[in-house]
């Protein structure tokens, strides 16, 4: 297939960015640690998918091997900070952020 | 053909990827993010990353996300117990966002178009040549990668344990 020659390379650009927006959004809006994960999963996705299109736009590989080495840091991160939040949770009974208010002083 | 399996697929991103933060049930959620990322995965099939689409899938779907639902179903998270900002607040970061997004966007209307390439390469995303380019030219942040996982996985190994003596 050859998609990078049919759809132009801003229409890619485009979706990463309104993805990466969602990502913030989900960053700011919600409180609860899970979801927020999951936002910045949704932001490195969207890198991801902007890694791939330009590879494929100049024939160049390594965009693609950089994108494993992403998802390498996001499984890393994942893995971290799940077992971060279960600690949280233990300790307080609740994944809410605004309980870990702490540090303020 | 093409180019309307790229709006149905970006428009199911977009879409989904809404509903992830929007959604009240935070196991619907997750399940609304697995199908952003299959979504995103026809994009790297329709982007000639075939092996990526395949590791994505296996990745994300099968690995990062069952986590995911794992520890929501171990905290017993549900509706009853989803904590909420105030509207004010909410209202704050729905500003913050959309003026992020009409930036990078503006600063994208005002670059140079590309124009499209000349020659593609259909054979580059199969695992034979991603194989060889990450053999010979990334083999130390390969090796590196390893090193992090392994810290990573003592590292939850640590943090999961109940009492550290």
């Amino acid at each position: 297939m050859n998609t990078i020659q049919t759809i132009h390379i801003n229409h890619y650009i485009l979706l990463s960015t309104v993805l990466f927006c969602i990502g913030v959004l989900g960053v700011l809006f919600r409180r609860n640690a899970i979801i927020i994960f999951m936002s910045v999963e949704l932001m490195l996705n969207a890198v991801n998918l902007l890694l791939v299109a330009f590879s494929s736009y100049w024939n160049d590989p390594a965009g693609q091997i950089f994108v494993f080495f992403v998802m390498v840091v996001a499984a890393a991160e994942v893995a971290v900070g799940l077992a971060i939040l279960v600690m949280i949770y233990r300790n307080t009974g609740s994944t809410d952020i605004d309980v870990l208010n702490k540090l303020k002083g | 053909m093409t180019i309307y399996l790229f709006y149905f697929l970006s428009f199911l991103a977009i879409l989904c990827g809404l509903m992830v933060i929007l959604e009240k049930n935070p196991i619907h959620s997750v399940l609304y993010l697995v199908i952003t990322f299959f979504a995103i995965a026809g994009h790297y099939i329709l982007l000639n990353a075939q092996f990526l689409a395949a590791v994505h899938i296996i990745v994300y779907a099968g690995a990062i996300m069952v986590l995911f639902l794992f520890v929501i179903m171990l905290l017993n998270l549900n509706k009853e117990t989803e904590p909420h900002k105030p509207i004010a607040v909410k209202f704050a970061a729905v500003i913050s966002a959309g003026i992020l997004l009409i930036v990078l966007v503006g600063a994208l209307r005002s670059t140079n178009s590309l124009p499209a390439p000349e020659t593609i390469n259909a054979d580059m995303g199969l695992v034979k040549n991603l194989g060889k380019v990450l053999f010979k030219q990334f083999l130390l942040p390969f090796e590196v990668a390893s090193i992090l996982f392994l810290s990573a996985m003592v590292g939850a190994v640590m943090l999961g344990k109940r009492d550290i003596k």
